[in-house]
């Protein structure tokens, strides 16, 4: 059968190719374009994959247990982890480099769930995170080289260098938080206003298994049920809160579980399928009005807590080891698009390639633009507000802000 | 006629608002000769009431929640009649979580709302602190100016009368703190209305510092302060009463102290010029040095505690500005006493400045 789909596609192709065939070496320019055919004609356009099963809280029915993935779909989702995965590795060179400094908290290993996420929503959807954002900054439309140059503080950055590694911000993405689960009130009101606005979005309002101990926490659960907000609890639980797993930091590790009345499910934060589906199914409970939800992505951080964390001395190399060969996001969504003829090893590479180049781009950029000017320093203090001096570490020494 | 004038002559004079604007005293002049006066007794509380109404009736945007503002009218009924005006959606009674609401409040505030978040009072605040000042303050500069957070933050403030020692801090000094917010302290209906309504209309957060005790005390409102679009601008002091020998500067209640004060020393000769601050932040310091420049004397006055108070603040910035070549003696400050606010009646009356303490303050000032 194949034989005779190549021999009509030679035939097919031989038109314009005759009139090479006088020309040494036209007979390998034929079979090159007919090899390039025989790749694309052999991918599949979808395929549905089996994703594990949602543990549910308070709830009858949860995710689909299937999941349907285009070509393109997988493709977009590829590029867009690597992307962050090969960001986040990039940002670990400049640190230990000292051109990044302070917190760097990195993301590398937990790719799937910020993408997963943005995948099962809408751009005019809202989110807000914890300090190990700068998935989220890129996933919510932040360029690479704006992300790269917040990092290393200069004006071109996404914050103009004033913000740093906690504090992104871009359309709908509330930040970067550096108060541990302080954002968790704040997502609810933006949810709040959703619901006000009327315009049918919810927000997505994440935190750590580390946060979830907090108080506030509890408090928002309790508002967000009694008026019905369309906020979705996302605890990104990747077993440690810093240097404290979750065994020594909760009593209940069902994180799923922890907003009580508010209907959970537990899901696979590695698999990128399972993220989206089960985004999905959250996102149209609120969207339909019953209120709030909460879903545990179970996921892994390769990174200790941040830059000055080696990440080894309450875990152990083989466990780190382990997650990375038997559950890495990316090698997940790769095996699956290969193994179902989604894409090839080699497009994939193309895909690798044109990722690193992307990056060292963003790098050379961050690490060349200029610091902001000195000018900087008072801005931003008041919005719409006639200009003001700011008083500098003297009396003698004055900023004049502008909104 | 020649007593009537008289009797109102006295009472221009006299009344607690010495600093009546010659249009105010012309309108109530006219008053005898047959129009009705257009100016009206308001009470604080009253004014707060008129302002909530107003904005939330101009701009849709704008919601109140804290507890107890809907069904039971507010704690201190500043929100009387609201909740039935606008229902649940604009009036939100929240469960007894000032961390939980005020967070809510903020990310409402940065998703495009204009929420009132009410303490009921500002000692609760610091519970939610870290929302107040990391959330709301801090945004809008840690962006660049992406994310504005237009939000209010108001409540009674400071000591009220034998609610001990937890319920009587003055905050003042450390929400004045913090850049990227602004804090208002009102003392009048005028004050109040102007500051709340202005507040609300400002992209900023706003920290507004009302006080119990002058809730239910009725001033003169003028007609222009009766407008739907009065506001008083937030930055700008006003000096309530003129005078050439001492400043006296003061915020909130402690003002209303002043000005007795300066009615009794007027007796004896001594003219006080009186300041209401109005903004703690950002403070009115021109105001300030212009005055001192003329009088040659300053004495600050509030009811918080000493240590790195407004007082100290004011301090510090005479003594680094023009206005510190005019002062013919050391500035003073007269601050609540520094301990925690005592119960009993006598304790409590003098843990905060009286109007005796000033009056001694300004002889000791003018070593007369």
């Amino acid at each position: 059968m194949r034989k005779m789909l190549l021999a009509a596609l030679s035939r097919v192709l031989q038109g314009p190719a005759a009139a090479a065939a006088a020309r040494p070496g036209a007979v390998s320019e034929v079979s090159r374009v007919v090899v390039a055919s025989r790749n694309y004609a052999d991918f599949a356009s979808e395929a549905t994959f089996d994703i594990k099963k949602c543990d549910l809280h308070r709830l009858e029915e949860g995710p689909p247990v299937t999941a349907v993935l285009t070509r393109e779909e997988g493709l977009h989702y590829y590029r867009t982890m690597q992307t962050i995965r090969r960001m986040e590795l990039k940002s670990d060179q400049l640190y230990k480099q000292k051109i990044i400094r302070g917190f760097c908290h990195l993301y590398d290993g937990q790719e799937a769930c910020c993408v997963g996420l943005e995948a099962a929503i809408n751009p005019t959807d809202h989110v807000i995170t914890a300090y190990r954002a700068h998935g989220y900054a890129y996933t919510r439309g932040t360029a690479v080289r704006e992300i790269l140059a917040e990092l290393t503080g200069r004006k071109g950055g996404c914050a103009k260098g004033k913000g740093g590694s906690m504090h992104m911000y871009a359309h709908h993405f509330y930040g970067g938080n550096g108060i541990v689960g302080a954002q968790v009130p704040l997502g609810a009101g933006i949810a709040l206003a959703c619901k006000y606005f009327g315009k049918d979005e919810i927000c997505l309002t994440l935190y750590g298994d580390g946060a979830a101990n907090q108080g506030q926490i509890f408090e928002t659960y309790n508002m967000a049920a009694l008026w019905k907000l369309p906020c979705i609890f996302i605890c990104e639980n990747n077993r440690y809160g810093m240097g404290t797993s979750v065994e020594r930091a909760a009593a209940s590790t069902d994180y799923y579980k922890r907003g009580d009345y508010i209907p959970g499910i537990r899901v696979d934060g590695m698999d990128i399928l399972c993220v989206r589906e089960a985004t999905k199914f959250a996102a149209e409970h609120c969207r339909s009005g019953k209120g709030p939800m909460l879903m545990e992505l179970q996921t892994y951080r390769y990174h200790g807590h941040s830059m000055s964390d080696p990440g080894i001395s309450y875990r152990t190399r083989e466990e780190i080891q382990e997650v990375r060969s038997k559950s890495d996001p990316i090698t997940l969504l790769k095996d699956r698009m290969v193994n179902n003829s989604l894409s090839s090893v080699e497009e994939l590479k193309e895909i690798d390639v044109e990722v690193r180049k992307e990056i060292e781009e963003a790098a050379q950029f961050a690490t060349t633009d200029p610091e902001p000017p000195l000018e900087e320093l008072g801005n931003h203090i008041y919005k719409n507000e006639p200009p003001f001096e700011v008083r500098g570490p003297s009396q003698w020494i004055k900023y004049k802000s502008v909104g | 006629m020649a007593a009537a004038a008289g009797a109102l002559r006295r009472l221009v004079r006299c009344g607690p608002q010495q600093g009546l604007g010659r249009r105010l005293r012309l309108q109530l002049r006219s008053g005898i000769h047959g129009s009705a006066p257009a100016a009206v007794q308001v009470t604080v509380r009253d004014a707060l009431n008129q302002a909530l109404d107003e904005e939330l009736e101009r701009d849709e945007r704008v919601f109140l929640l804290g507890e107890e503002v809907a069904q039971y009218d507010g704690a201190y009924k500043i929100s009387r009649g609201l909740w039935k005006k606008y229902g649940d959606k604009r009036i939100i009674d929240t469960p007894i979580s000032e961390m939980g609401f005020t967070g809510i409040a903020v990310g409402a505030a940065m998703a495009g709302l204009r929420p009132i978040c009410e303490f009921m009072t500002f000692n609760f605040s610091m519970q939610a602190i870290d929302q107040v000042i990391n959330s709301a303050g801090k945004t809008l500069y840690m962006s660049a100016g992406m994310v504005p957070v237009p939000v209010v933050f108001r409540g009674p403030n400071g000591a009220s009368a034998g609610v001990g020692a937890q319920h009587s801090q003055c905050f003042a000094a450390w929400y004045g703190h913090c850049p990227g917010l602004k804090v208002v302290s009102p003392w009048s209906s005028e004050d109040a209305k102007g500051l709340l309504k202005a507040s609300v209309r400002d992209d900023n957060p706003v920290v507004m510092l009302e006080n119990e005790l002058m809730y239910g005390v009725p001033f003169e409102m003028a007609e222009e302060a009766q407008s739907k679009d009065f506001l008083v601008p937030i930055g700008k002091a006003k000096i309530e009463r003129q005078g050439t020998h001492v400043t006296l500067v003061s915020h909130s209640r402690s003002v209303g102290h002043c000005l007795e004060a300066a009615a009794v020393l007027v007796k004896e000769g001594v003219e006080c010029e009186v300041i209401n601050l109005r903004t703690i932040r950002p403070m009115d310091v021109e105001s300030i040095e212009a005055s001192v420049v003329k009088t040659n004397h300053l004495i600050t006055v509030e009811g918080g505690w000493p240590q790195f108070g407004v007082g100290a603040e004011i301090c510090a910035r005479i003594m680094e500005g023009p206005a510190f070549n005019y002062l013919d003696a050391p500035a003073v400050r007269l601050t609540g006493a520094d301990v925690p606010m005592p119960y009993a009646k006598i304790l409590e009356e003098n843990c905060l400045p009286q109007v005796k303490d000033i009056i001694f303050a300004v002889k000791k000032v003018l070593n007369i």
